[in-house]
C-alpha cells in the first residue's frame, strides 16, 4: 500500500493495527494506553545492589531466550557496555534469540554484527545504525527486519508497548551502590543521560553498569535507584576519546561557512527571528557554523535566543555563558565543553528523550521550536529527506531527532552541499524517506536556496529580504549535470529494515540490495 | 597507442581516481569505486571509450575511483597511457585525440 | 564542451583565486564562491613530476566545467622551465580566458609568450588575439621593467606582484605595515596606470590573521589596486566588501555625472555640486565608481 510520501509498504507489515504514513499530525487527538512493566518489589532494605559480574546481574534479572535488551548511546562510539552485556548473555548464559533495542548503534558495536551473523541476535530496534551492523542488516542477515525509529518515536513506542524492554542496561559514568546514576563526576563522563531515562522507567529489569562507584547518594541522579535492580562495576565503560571530543570546532571549510551564512540569512528573514526565539542545530559542519553567523544577526538586531535544545556542544554552551541564549535544555552532549557544563552552568538543564521529542506526549520541546537546522544525506524534489541509507542503499545513518524537530518546528532548514564527491545530494527520489517533505521548509545548498512550495509565507520572507532562491528541481538538475545521472539501485523483495514515522505509522522500508556488476545492462 | 611499460596517473584523494596501465593482451579492466553501485557502468564506459579513442588495444588497466567526475577519469586514463609511451610531456594533440 | 564568451580585456577583477589545476576536488566548482577570476595553477601548486598530469586535467576542466561569468586564467610555468610551451598550448586549446606569465622580467618575456600564444591560437583554430595575458612580477628586475612589460602587448590586461619571491630577492620579510613592499607596490601601480592596465596585489597567506588581512586589503584599496590574489575562498568576501564604493561615494558620483550631463548639454564646462567645483576631469572617476557600484550590486540606475 502506498503511503503519503509515495512509498510502497508491503501489506504483510500492516497487521496489528499498523498503518502506513498518512501525513503530519495524523495521530493528533488519538488516545493511547500506556504499557507498564512488571517489576520486582524490593521492600526489605538493601545495603547495596552491587553484584560481581554482568552475568550475575543478568541471572538475577531472569535473562531468558528471546530477551529484549535496551541500551543508550550516550557513550557514542566509545561505548563498551552493549558489547560486554551481549557477550555475557551469549557466552556465559547461552541466551539466544536476542533483540537489541538501542537508542543508537554505531561502529563501537561491530561485534554485535557477529552475533547477528550467527543468528543469535535476531532483532534490532534503533535510531541509528552504522558500521558493520548496518552492513550485515543490509545484507539480509538479521532474522527479522530492523525497526528504525526517531528519538521521539522510540519513547512513543516504549510507552505504547510496541517495544517491551525486558532488561534495560544503563551505562553510567557514575553510580552509587543502589543505582542512582549521573553522566558526570566519573572517569568517563557523557553529561546528559536523556536517552536512558525512559528505558529505566519502562523496563522490567534495570542493570546499571559503571566504572566509578561513588558515595551514596549520587545526586542529582539522571536515572534513579527506584528503578534499578542491580549495579555492576567494570574496569571501563568506554573509550573516553570516542565518548566526547575535546571540543566541537566550528568548521573552517569555506563551503560550509558559505552555506552556514545563508542559513543564518534565511533564519533572520523570517518573523520567528525575534527576541526569545528558540533554536536547535546539528553538530555537522555547516549546521554548527550557522551559530556563528546567527550570532551576528542577533547582535545587529539586539535580540537574544530564548532557549536551545538538542544534542549540545561547546559553541552553544559558549553562547549560554555569554548570555546570548537564555536556557539550554540538553538530551545529549557531544563534547567535553557541554559535558562539563550540564547542571553546572546556570540554565543548562537535562531532559529525557520523551520530553525532547515524543510526539505522543503532552508537551515535547520540539513542538515549541522556532528553528531547526539539519543536515541530509539526500533530499528529493518533494523535500523528503534521507539520513539513514547511503546512496548505495546500505544502512549507515540515523534519523535521530531529525524527523521530530522537523515536524515540530516552525521553520526547518536543511543544509547540505549539492553533491558529495560524485553523489548528488539533491536528487529525484531519496533512497529512504526518513523525514517526510511536508515537515521540511527550506533547503540551503552551496549552489542555491530552495523553499518548499508548501510555505508561500517563507518564500515571501526571502523575497522581501532579497535572498535569491530557486526551485528544488533546478537544484536537482544542476546536481545531475555535474555528476551525471546515477544508475537506479536494484533491490530484492526482502525487507531488511522498517522505518517508522515518529507517530508509529510506516514511513518506508529498506530492502536488500542486489549485488551490482558493471557488466549487466 | 601501445602500452610498453607500467604507468599511472591520479591520486586517491576524494573526487580523483588513480589509473594504472600495464602491458597486457586485450583490454583487461579492474575497477573499484566509492560510487560503484550508481556509477560503475558509466565509469567503465568512460574508461573504455577513452582507451578506444587513444587506440589502445592491449592493456591491463586498473582504476581506483574516489568519486571522480568523468572529465577527471578521462584525464587520468589519458595521462597514464601517454606516460606509458613517454609522450606525456609535450606536443599533445589537444582537441584531437585528447578531447 | 562549454563555449566561453570572448574574454574582456577590462572587466571587474577584484579577486583572483589560486587553485591547483591538479586537484579535481577544487577545480570542479570553484566558481560557487563568487570570485571574479579563478587562477588555475600549473606552476608552484603542481609538483615537478605532475606537470603533465595537471595539463590533462586542466584541458578537460576547461572543456567540461561551466564557470559561467567567472573569468578563468591559468598560471603557466616560468620561461626558464621546460614546461611553459606545452602549458601555453593546453591553455589556448582549452580556451582559457587568459594566461598569467610567471616570473616575468621584461617586455621580451611578454613578446615571447605572445608569439607562442598566437602560434597556438592558429594551431587550435582559436581567434587570434582572443587569449589575454597578464604578468606576475616576482623580482626587482620585473618591478623596474614594469612599464615596458605592461605596455608590451595589446593582450596585456594587467600585472600582479608576487610577494613571496619578491621578498626573497629583496632579502626582506613580511611586515604587517607593508613597508617591505611599499616601493614595489607603488612603482608597479604607477607603471600599470601609465600603461593603462590593471594592477593586482599579492596573496595574504596567514588565513588565521583576520585583522592583518583586513589591514592589507584596506591598504590595497587606498593605494589604488584593482584587486587582489587569494588563496582561499573565505578571503573573497572582505575584498568585495572593502573594494565596494560606499553609499556616500555612489550618491556623490551619481550627482556629478548627472550634473555634468545636464550642464554640458547647456554648454557649461565648470559647475558646482554640493559646493565643490566640478569639471570634466571628475567624470571618469565618477563613472568608474558607478560601474564598480553596479558590478557590486549597489547601483541600479541608468547613468552607466
Amino acid at each position: 500500500m502506498k503511503n503519503a510520501v509515495g512509498r510502497d509498504i508491503p501489506d504483510y507489515l500492516l497487521t496489528n493495527g499498523k498503518e502506513v504514513y498518512q501525513g503530519k499530525n495524523y495521530m493528533d487527538g488519538k488516545y493511547i494506553t500506556k504499557a507498564s512493566p512488571k517489576t520486582r518489589r524490593y521492600e526489605k532494605p538493601q545495603e547495596s545492589k552491587v553484584v560481581a559480574t554482568i552475568a550475575d546481574a543478568l541471572r538475577q534479572c531472569n535473562c531468558k531466550d528471546g530477551c529484549t535488551f535496551s541500551f543508550h548511546h550516550h557513550l557514542r562510539n566509545g561505548d563498551y557496555v552493549a558489547n560486554m552485556v551481549i557477550a555475557a548473555a551469549v557466552e556465559e548464559l547461552g541466551i539466544k534469540d536476542i533483540t537489541v533495542a538501542a537508542t543508537s548503534l554505531g561502529s563501537a558495536h561491530d561485534v554485535i554484527a557477529d552475533y547477528i551473523e550467527q543468528g543469535i541476535v535476531t532483532g534490532i530496534q534503533t535510531s541509528g545504525i552504522r558500521g558493520r551492523i548496518g552492513d550485515v542488516v543490509s545484507a539480509g542477515k538479521l532474522k527479522t527486519p530492523a525497526i528504525i525509529r526517531s528519538h521521539g518515536g522510540r519513547p512513543r513506542a516504549i510507552e505504547a508497548g510496541e517495544v517491551h524492554i525486558d532488561i534495560a542496561v544503563i551505562a553510567a559514568p557514575t553510580s552509587d551502590c543502589v543505582g542512582n546514576c549521573r553522566g558526570i563526576g566519573g572517569k568517563h563522563n557523557c553529561g546528559s543521560m536523556g536517552y536512558a531515562m525512559m528505558d529505566a522507567k519502562y523496563a522490567d529489569y534495570v542493570i546499571v553498569v559503571t566504572d566509578d562507584l561513588v558515595e551514596f547518594p549520587n545526586m542529582p541522579a539522571s536515572v534513579k535507584a527506584i528503578d534499578v535492580d542491580a549495579v555492576v562495576v567494570v574496569d571501563s565503560i568506554g573509550d573516553p576519546k570516542k565518548i566526547a571530543s575535546a571540543a566541537a570546532r566550528i568548521s573552517e571549510n569555506p563551503r560550509d561557512l558559505m552555506m552556514a551564512e545563508n542559513v543564518a540569512k534565511v533564519i533572520a528573514s523570517t518573523p520567528y527571528f525575534k527576541d526569545g526565539f528558540s533554536f536547535q542545530t546539528g553538530v555537522g559542519g555547516p549546521s554548527l557554523a550557522a551559530n556563528l553567523f546567527l550570532e551576528k544577526y542577533m547582535d545587529e538586531r539586539n535580540i537574544k535566543m530564548g532557549w536551545a535544545i538538542g544534542g549540545i556542544c561547546g559553541p552553544m554552551v559558549e553562547m549560554l555563558k555569554k548570555g546570548k541564549v537564555g536556557k539550554v535544555i540538553d538530551v545529549q552532549d557531544f563534547d567535553l565543553d557541554a559535558v562539563n557544563s550540564i547542571n553546572q552552568t546556570p540554565n543548562h538543564f537535562e531532559m529525557s528523550a520523551s520530553q525532547y521529542a515524543n510526539p505522543a506526549n503532552k508537551g515535547a520541546f520540539v513542538n515549541k521550536l522556532d528553528f531547526v537546522v539539519l543536515a541530509a544525506l539526500e533530499i528529493d524534489t518533494d523535500f523528503n529527506v534521507n539520513v539513514l541509507t547511503g546512496s548505495d542503499g546500505v544502512l549507515r545513518g540515523a534519523p535521530g531527532g531529525h524527523p521530530d524537530t522537523a515536524a515540530g518546528s516552525k521553520c526547518c532548514v536543511i543544509v547540505t552541499p549539492l553533491t558529495r564527491g560524485r553523489m548528488a545530494t539533491v536528487c529525484e527520489h531519496v533512497v529512504t524517506v526518513t523525514t517526510p517533505g511536508d515537515c521540511v521548509d527550506v533547503l540551503v545548498t552551496d549552489y542555491g536556496i530552495a523553499v518548499n512550495p508548501l510555505r508561500p509565507d517563507l518564500i515571501e520572507c526571502l523575497d522581501n529580504a532579497g535572498i535569491p532562491h530557486v526551485s528544488i528541481e533546478s537544484l536537482k538538475e544542476k546536481a545531475y549535470s555535474l555528476v551525471g545521472r546515477p544508475d537506479d539501485l536494484q533491490w530484492e523483495d526482502k525487507v531488511v529494515a522498517i522505518l517508522e514515522a515518529r507517530d508509529g505509522t510506516i514511513l518506508d522500508v529498506v530492502r536488500k540490495i542486489k549485488p551490482y556488476t558493471v557488466d549487466q545492462e | 597507442m601501445e602500452i610498453r611499460k607500467p604507468a599511472s596517473a591520479g591520486t586517491l584523494e576524494s573526487s580523483d581516481a588513480m589509473v594504472t596501465v600495464e602491458p597486457g593482451t586485450g583490454i583487461e579492466l579492474s575497477l573499484t569505486s566509492s560510487v560503484m553501485n550508481q556509477y560503475g557502468r558509466q565509469i567503465k564506459k568512460t574508461v573504455l571509450e577513452t582507451l578506444e579513442r587513444l587506440d589502445v588495444k592491449d592493456a591491463k588497466v586498473t582504476v581506483v575511483d574516489k568519486g571522480a567526475l568523468d572529465c577527471t577519469i578521462k584525464a587520468r586514463v589519458e595521462c597514464a597511457v601517454f606516460r606509458s609511451c613517454d609522450k606525456s610531456e609535450n606536443n599533445i594533440d589537444w582537441g584531437g585525440v585528447i578531447r | 564542451m562549454i563555449p566561453r564568451p570572448k574574454p574582456e580585456r577590462f572587466r571587474l577583477r577584484r579577486t583572483m583565486m589560486f587553485l591547483s589545476a591538479q586537484k579535481p576536488g577544487l577545480t570542479k566548482d570553484a566558481y560557487i564562491y563568487g570570485v571574479d577570476s579563478i587562477m588555475l595553477d600549473l606552476e608552484d601548486a603542481v609538483a615537478e613530476n605532475q606537470k603533465d598530469a595537471a595539463r590533462f586535467s586542466l584541458y578537460h576542466t576547461l572543456k567540461t566545467i561551466d564557470y559561467g561569468d567567472t573569468e578563468v586564467i591559468v598560471r603557466i610555468n616560468g620561461l626558464d622551465t621546460p614546461h611553459w610551451k606545452e602549458d601555453i598550448r593546453v591553455c589556448v586549446a582549452g580556451g582559457a580566458d587568459g594566461i598569467r606569465i610567471a616570473k616575468c622580467e621584461s617586455a621580451q618575456d611578454v613578446l615571447t609568450v605572445e608569439k607562442h600564444v598566437e602560434e597556438a591560437e592558429k594551431e587550435f583554430g582559436v581567434e587570434v588575439g582572443r587569449t589575454l595575458l597578464m604578468a606576475a612580477l616576482e623580482s626587482p628586475k620585473g618591478i623596474l621593467n614594469a612599464y615596458e612589460i605592461c605596455a608590451a602587448s595589446p593582450r596585456m590586461f594587467g600585472c600582479a606582484i608576487s610577494g613571496g619571491d619578491f621578498r626573497k630577492c629583496m632579502q626582506t620579510k613580511f611586515t604587517p605595515s607593508g613597508i617591505d613592499m611599499l616601493t614595489a607596490r607603488g612603482m608597479m601601480l604607477i607603471a600599470a596606470r601609465a600603461a593603462g592596465v590593471q594592477c593586482f596585489d599579492t596573496v595574504y597567506t596567514n588565513l588565521k590573521d583576520e585583522e592583518g588581512y583586513r589591514a592589507e586589503v584596506m591598504q590595497n584599496k587606498e593605494m589604488g589596486f584593482d584587486g587582489k590574489s587569494l588563496i582561499n575562498p573565505k578571503q573573497i568576501r572582505l575584498v568585495h566588501e572593502l573594494f565596494a564604493p560606499t553609499e556616500k561615494e555612489i550618491t556623490q558620483a551619481e550627482k556629478i555625472v548627472r550634473a555634468y550631463r545636464e550642464q554640458s548639454a547647456a554648454g557649461v564646462g565648470v559647475f558646482t555640486v554640493d559646493g565643490k567645483m566640478i569639471d570634466i576631469a571628475f567624470i571618469p572617476g565618477a563613472e568608474r565608481t558607478l560601474k564598480l557600484a553596479r558590478a557590486c550590486g549597489l547601483y541600479e540606475g541608468d547613468l552607466v
